[in-house]
């Protein structure tokens, strides 16, 4: 096993190469903001939270995707680092229509925690108040687009850890939005298992269990991690 | 097929040729002022002339002086026609019997034709794009058969990496390290991609290439497949191309019929072959990885890099993707050496470039230009200039580059000093504005195209162009404050770091580069913040409308 050692914001780290610096952060006790990162689906490199700057490169570079190297120093928590994390979650409230007061996940929300996390206290961008709609078609669950922020981690946990392939994302740009089976309504994907998986991975109240009401939401994040290391961990419960 | 066979191809096609070739174009652009009616009318005044034993007319590729066309060229005579129509066409025919001819004639020699340097489009608007034999003619696939028989891989990898090559679709990465870093990787199913998702705004150099020579860029991708060990290439061309997918599809066909592409290319042991993909509309799928996942079936969304599809790209298997352009240099730097074509350009940018050059300007159409030209010898000297007023500005680089202002017209052409003028070469799009375009209007024109063409993956780039768009909105509408513009600077270099690929990472380009050159622009629009209390604006001048 080769290993790398590094520092992260002036703490030296060793860590197995082919780590990613978020993991390799996390081991080292640095928090980093992540929003569309999800234990145990593919990172993708999306929500551009966990940007870090590395000494001897001009760009900055997602911590979920960047594996580590030799010798790499780098900082989490520069000015413009913080600034332009600042903005991003700016831009996310500005995007969709987030109403804690009245959310499902008010309190155990990942956007509300980033957005604590990350000293966002107004969007000095203008809210742009999409009309989107809200699919209650599932007997189950429903999913709330105007607090879906695209980070589509839904659609990876259904395709990666359930293999149901439900979810897909349809249009381009800022008319993007989350998509059941064919563009249908939820409860028609005969595909859909309601194993409930992407009710987990949302980290917002977009997608919820029906009858859950203000600040009822508790998504289990820790489950899909476990599932799909349980067979290389050899852990069967927890 | 060896090459003797060839040449007996070559030698029968000239001898088949009339000495007088009347050369129509019946490109894309001509096309739409009916070329193809032109063509039928001239091929009829042929027959009635009984002139068939020494003139044959032939519908060729784009001649380059689109803003002219229809084009018709007698050769070898160099008799340019512009501005032909269905009517006159007859005319031209009827002038080598003794007649006069109608259309407009051109000046040949006129600094547009007189100061190019075409090395890619050599033979654009002289062949037949839809005859194999024609190029063949001319020398094709001539560096296919010496690159397979007279040299190595690693000789061929080795030419394209001395001639300075970059790549030709904006980035300017050099071509040689490219193909060393897939002929490098362990061998195996290796892909080559010729990427046509030619997008930008007023650019269309790469479909003039492949509908005027498409076999220029299948020996150019079959050449780079013998370099780095690939069997199997792909061009992907924008649905939008419907001439040049129909020119390719033909040259693939003909190709294979003589042994050209297929199995065992020239009786060796070399194998190539080539699929058409085809867009479905997305800017953003000419980005490299977006590119790699539509030709797998995915949604063109792009993927972060590293892995660079060289280690890891089509199927994830190592992937040389280059532009058109690029493409189509091959078959010439293989022809005549990397030294040859390494004496064209400049230090850092060697070779020639293809503009096409659109906006306020006399002559409006393609010019393949050494590098090194300044901007102002192509606006001022090629292109004719503003027609009524002055210069204001020369944008180059479509959504992803900037605006030059008249004061910096002699800015040399080349990948660094645009770089350096805050702007970028870009695949080739070249629009001249004159003193009555509004700089704002401009950056806001280009935001939102970003805004419409963004994948919607990342955050900064779906919903930061958005933002910049209201905010260049606001701005035009005379309701924004300094306030707003030192936002908008801020979120601009927000988008540019933080954007996952080259879309976002550039589309604050043209406001930065504007801001850069034009600030006194943005500046004369913004209100006293005081104004905007009153709601209805009547302090306000009015609205600018671009």
């Amino acid at each position: 096993m080769a290993v790398n050692t590094l520092t992260i914001d002036g703490k030296d780290i060793a860590v197995e190469a082919g780590t990613s610096i978020l993991d390799a952060a996390t081991e080292a006790g640095v928090p980093i903001p992540k929003l569309c990162h999800l234990e145990g689906v593919t990172p993708v490199g999306a929500c551009r939270l966990c940007l870090v700057d590395i000494e001897g490169t001009n760009k900055m570079l997602p911590a979920c995707v960047t594996e580590v190297w030799e010798g790499m120093v780098i900082h989490t928590q520069t000015p413009k680092l913080q600034e332009y994390r600042r903005m991003t979650v700016e831009l996310i409230f500005a995007e969709g229509n987030h109403v804690c007061s009245i959310c499902v996940a008010n309190g155990n929300c990942e956007l509300q925690d980033v957005a604590i996390e990350v000293g966002m206290d107004h969007s000095r961008f203008p809210y742009r108040f999409p009309d989107r709609g809200v699919d209650l078609s599932h007997p189950m669950f429903g999913i709330d687009h105007n607090r879906c922020i695209l980070c589509t981690r839904c659609v990876r946990v259904c395709d990666e850890v359930e293999g149901a392939h439900v979810w897909d994302v349809g249009n381009r740009g800022e008319a993007c939005y989350i998509v059941s089976g064919l563009d249908q309504p939820w409860g028609e994907v005969d595909a859909c298992t309601s194993c409930g998986k992407c009710v987990d991975a949302c980290p917002t109240g977009a997608i919820f269990k029906q009858g859950s009401t203000t600040g009822e939401k508790q998504a289990d994040t820790e489950k899909l991690e476990f599932l799909s290391t349980a067979r290389e961990k050899h852990q069967w419960t927890r | 097929m060896d090459l003797q066979e060839l040449k007996a191809v070559a030698k029968a096609e000239q001898e088949r040729q009339k000495p007088v070739r009347v050369h129509c174009c019946t490109s894309t652009g001509c096309r739409a002022a009916d070329a193809v009616g032109i063509y039928g009318n001239l091929k009829q005044a042929v027959t009635d002339h009984h002139l068939e034993d020494r003139v044959e007319v032939v519908g060729v590729g784009c001649m380059g002086f689109c803003g002219r066309g229809p084009l018709v060229q007698v050769d070898p005579d160099e008799l340019l026609y512009e501005e032909v129509t269905p009517d006159q066409a007859a005319s031209i025919i009827e002038a080598m019997d003794g007649g006069t001819a109608q259309p407009i004639q051109g000046d040949v020699n006129h600094p547009f034709f007189a100061r190019q340097m075409r090395v890619v489009r050599e033979y654009s608007g002289k062949i037949d794009p839809e005859r194999i034999e024609e190029y063949i003619a001319v020398g094709g696939y001539e560096s296919l058969h010496k690159a397979i028989y007279e040299m190595t891989p690693a000789e061929v990898v080795d030419q394209i990496s001395k001639s300075g090559l970059r790549g030709r679709g904006g980035g300017g990465y050099p071509t040689g390290l490219k193909w060393a870093t897939v002929a490098k990787m362990p061998e195996g199913q290796k892909y080559i991609i010729c990427n046509g998702d030619e997008g930008d705004p007023g650019a269309f150099m790469d479909r003039s290439i492949l509908e005027s020579d498409p076999h220029l860029v299948l020996e150019g991708m079959a050449i780079a497949g013998y370099a780095v060990g690939a069997n199997h290439g792909y061009i992907y061309v924008r649905a939008e191309y419907p001439l040049a997918i129909e020119r390719l599809q033909k040259g693939i066909q003909q190709a294979k019929k003589y042994g050209l592409l297929g199995s065992q290319i020239f009786d060796s042991a070399f194998d190539f072959k080539i699929d058409i993909r085809i867009g479905a509309g997305a800017f953003v799928c000419g980005e490299e990885t977006a590119l790699i996942q539509s030709i797998e079936g995915g949604r063109g969304n792009p993927v972060p890099r590293p892995p660079y599809p060289a280690q890891k790209g089509l199927y994830d298997c190592p992937t040389l993707i280059n532009n058109v352009e690029t493409l189509a240099t091959i078959t010439a730097i293989i022809r005549n050496g990397a030294d040859w074509y390494s004496s064209i350009g400049t230090e850092n940018s060697k070779g020639t470039k293809i503009f096409a050059l659109t906006g306020k300007i006399r002559n409006n159409g393609l010019v393949e230009v050494p590098m090194g030209i300044t901007l102002r010898e192509i606006v001022e000297e090629m292109g004719g200039g503003v027609p009524d007023g002055e210069v204001k500005a020369v944008q180059t680089g479509g959504p992803s580059g900037g605006c030059i202002p008249k004061s910096m017209l002699d800015t040399p052409v080349d990948y660094d000093s645009l770089r350096a003028a805050g702007s970028m070469m870009g695949s080739g799009g070249m629009v001249v504005m004159d003193d009555t375009t509004s700089m704002v209007g401009i950056a806001q024109f280009y935001m939102e195209f970003c805004r419409e063409e963004t994948c919607g993956k990342c955050v900064p780039c779906r919903t930061g162009t958005v933002q910049l768009y209201t905010m260049l909105t606001k701005i035009l509408k005379r309701q924004a404050t300094k306030d707003d513009l030192a936002k908008m600077e801020a979120l601009c270099e927000m988008v540019r770091d933080t954007s996952l690929c080259g879309l976002g990472q550039t589309a604050p380009n043209p406001v930065l580069s504007t801001l850069k050159y034009f600030r006194e622009e943005y500046e004369e629009l913004l209100i006293e913040p005081e104004y905007l209390s009153d709601l209805n604006g009547k302090e306000a001048p009015q609205e600018v409308t671009v």
